[in-house]
């Protein structure tokens, strides 16, 4: 559901139109954080350490 | 336990600082500046030897002036001015009391435990890894510790500065978003936790290695966890550096971002693909798939580049659009003709952008094509490449804030007079000269990791060609100049704030606020009288910035292209 934002001038404080969905997303740092964390840790991380580990052991 | 709500409002630009963050911006500042200084006197021996008409230290010396230079250059000087930046971005462009003091100054002190001990560790003369330090090239454990050590202060003081951001919201500070300079803040900060992790994850196994706990560390699982750390704190700097120029454009000309949307969505960018480069650094490792090294660079570092070329665009183009709405509106480039050349932060600022675009940027891109990235694997190219992003980009967009800085947050006139704008343009220019040429030897196969470059003495030696040696003797002519730029920053910054001049404000005082301090919200002036509205020519805001950004893009596929060329000669397949 959409946030909505209220007029923060004084002695207007009708609701505007609601806050878009990439705006949501781009004022909620904690939500960057986990998708900043979360990407590299899977395609960088994850997927290196996964390819490494699956290398066959020389004899 | 009180909280302190001491702010005191600087008279001469409006910013509020909160007694407790100002001190910690202080601190951290002043730190940054005693490990520049350290680096920098270090890199007088690494220029000296790399310098091979000079080759001034013995092997031994000079691997432990290279570790210690890298150390204190990439990880504490710029760690230090980041903490300061994140304090300043939050708890003052918020308008807002920092969050847990306390901590922030725990987490201060363990960075200044971790650093001493890391250069302690290397002062001994046993852990002269560099600052890759590779497994199984093995450190002393203090070594490893002091790293550790620095990175917990350096998270406990990124959660300080979230921190801040659940109050500023809480205690309503602010109203909608954040200011861009904070987001770019915030991108930094999110950098740096996932780099800080990854840290972690491989320096803590790497300590109990070198304690004799450990049997094994796997090389390749080494340098591909550690390089999570390696470069991704180098990007931690590119966002910081960014948001420094948005903010010197606003300082100095009263910019705004030409669309606040599209510079968000770059930083957001930046926070989805920016850390994924470090595998460009493995391009050339066995056992790695295609796969997985052309994900991670051409296609996702190709995004993070898209957003630094957003930024690129935006920040001179919100300098021209303010330029011509001032009234340098004729042409294209009486913006950029009339700009205040004479002003320091403005240009340590612009030489940050042109150089960080056109040296580190183009470069950049180059080294993560992993065909192209064969030429230059482990040559001079590589240190060429990150003096221009590092050194040029951030190095001289923070020595631009100093410049801001002294007078708003230590209360002192910057000294010596113009010498500030003499140190921004000897040192942009020469560490760009320093930097081309250092690239350029390396293109010509001019080793990076080896001591003596000539490998004399050496059974199978090799003869590179005459220009390579031009090359190097030019990399150390401008390498000088850059040392010189850099001694004036240190002797400009270390007068200025301990003995400069100090600037009086009459019936000052630090005011104790309350809750919800920031004013009455003032509606801005949008739509017909708009950003930018009235201003410029054939239909565009900024066409002066666009013809740059042409030419940028020109000289970016001519390189990209030359390298494909040269590729072919180097490695011919018939």
């Amino acid at each position: 559901m959409a946030n909505t934002t209220e007029s923060n001038v004084p002695g207007d404080d009708v609701l505007e139109e609601p806050v878009p969905a990439m705006q949501q997303l781009l004022d909620n740092p904690f939500l960057l954080l986990f998708i900043g964390i979360a990407v590299p840790t899977v395609l960088y991380t994850i997927w290196g350490v996964m390819e490494i580990v699956n290398l066959p052991i020389a004899k | 336990m009180a909280v302190n709500r001491n702010f005191r409002t600087c008279p001469t630009t409006g910013l509020v600082f909160h007694e407790p963050a100002e001190k910690l911006m202080r601190w951290n500042a002043v730190v940054a500046v005693v490990a520049l200084l350290i680096g920098g006197v270090l890199a007088i021996g690494v220029l000296l030897t790399r310098w091979q008409a000079v080759h001034l230290l013995q092997a031994d010396l000079f691997y432990q002036f290279l570790t210690a230079h890298g150390l204190n250059m990439l990880v504490f000087w710029i760690i230090f001015f980041e903490m300061a930046i994140l304090y300043f971005a939050s708890s003052t462009l918020l308008r807002c009391r920092l969050a847990t003091p306390g901590m922030a100054w725990v987490g201060f002190w363990l960075m200044v435990v971790g650093a001493l001990l890391n250069n302690y560790a290397v002062l001994r003369g046993d852990s002269s890894v560099m600052f890759t330090s590779y497994a199984p090239m093995g450190a002393h454990p203090t070594f490893y510790a002091g790293l550790i050590l620095f990175a917990v202060g350096a998270l406990i003081a990124c959660f300080v500065f979230f921190g801040t951001l659940v109050i500023a919201k809480a205690e309503r500070t602010y109203h909608g978003s954040v200011p861009l300079v904070t987001f770019g803040a915030i991108t930094a900060a999110i950098i740096a936790v996932f780099t800080i992790a990854t840290g972690a994850i491989i320096l803590i196994p790497t300590l109990l290695w070198s304690l004799g706990l450990i049997e094994h560390i796997d090389s390749l699982m080494y340098r591909t966890i550690w390089w999570g750390f390696g470069h991704s704190s180098q990007q931690i700097n590119v966002a910081a550096h960014v948001s420094v120029w948005y903010a010197g454009a606003a300082v100095v000309f009263g910019a705004k971002p030409m669309s606040e949307k599209v510079s968000r969505t770059a930083f957001l960018l930046y926070i989805f693909f920016l850390q994924l480069a470090s595998a460009h650094h493995l391009l050339a490792d066995p056992g790695l798939t295609s796969n997985w090294k052309i994900f991670n660079t051409s296609y996702a570092m190709y995004l993070a580049v898209l957003a630094s070329m957003v930024h690129g665009l935006t920040v001179p183009g919100s300098i021209e659009v303010a330029q011509r709405q001032k009234g340098f509106n004729n042409g294209l480039f009486e913006w950029l003709r009339k700009a205040p050349w004479g002003n320091a932060p403005f240009v340590a600022v612009f030489i940050s952008i042109v150089g960080f675009g056109f040296l580190g940027g183009i470069s950049g891109v180059m080294m993560g094509t992993e065909q192209l990235n064969l030429i230059i694997h482990n040559t001079l190219y590589v240190p060429g490449h990150f003096h221009a992003t590092v050194v040029i980009g951030t190095t001289l967009a923070f020595m631009g804030l100093t410049y801001f800085l002294i007078p708003v947050l230590f209360r002192r006139k910057v000294a010596f007079g113009n010498m500030a704008t003499w140190q921004a343009y000897i040192f942009g220019i020469s560490m760009s000269g320093f930097s081309v040429f250092m690239m350029g030897a390396g293109t010509l196969g001019a080793p990076r990791r080896h001591w003596d470059i000539s490998f004399a003495g050496n059974p199978f030696g090799y003869e590179f060609p005459a220009t390579a040696w031009l090359m190097i003797a030019l990399m150390g002519i401008f390498g000088v100049g850059a040392l010189v730029g850099g001694a004036m920053y240190l002797a400009i910054t270390v007068y200025s704030v301990f003995l400069g001049e100090k600037i009086q404000t009459p019936d000052f005082a630090t005011v104790s606020a309350k809750r919800g301090m920031a004013p009455a919200p003032q509606p801005v002036a949008v739509g017909a009288t708009g950003h930018g509205a009235g201003v410029g020519a054939w239909g565009m805001v900024a066409p002066g910035t666009f013809v740059l950004a042409l030419v940028f893009l020109t000289s970016f596929v001519l390189y990209y292209f030359v390298n494909w060329k040269y590729l072919s000669t180097v490695w011919p397949l018939r």
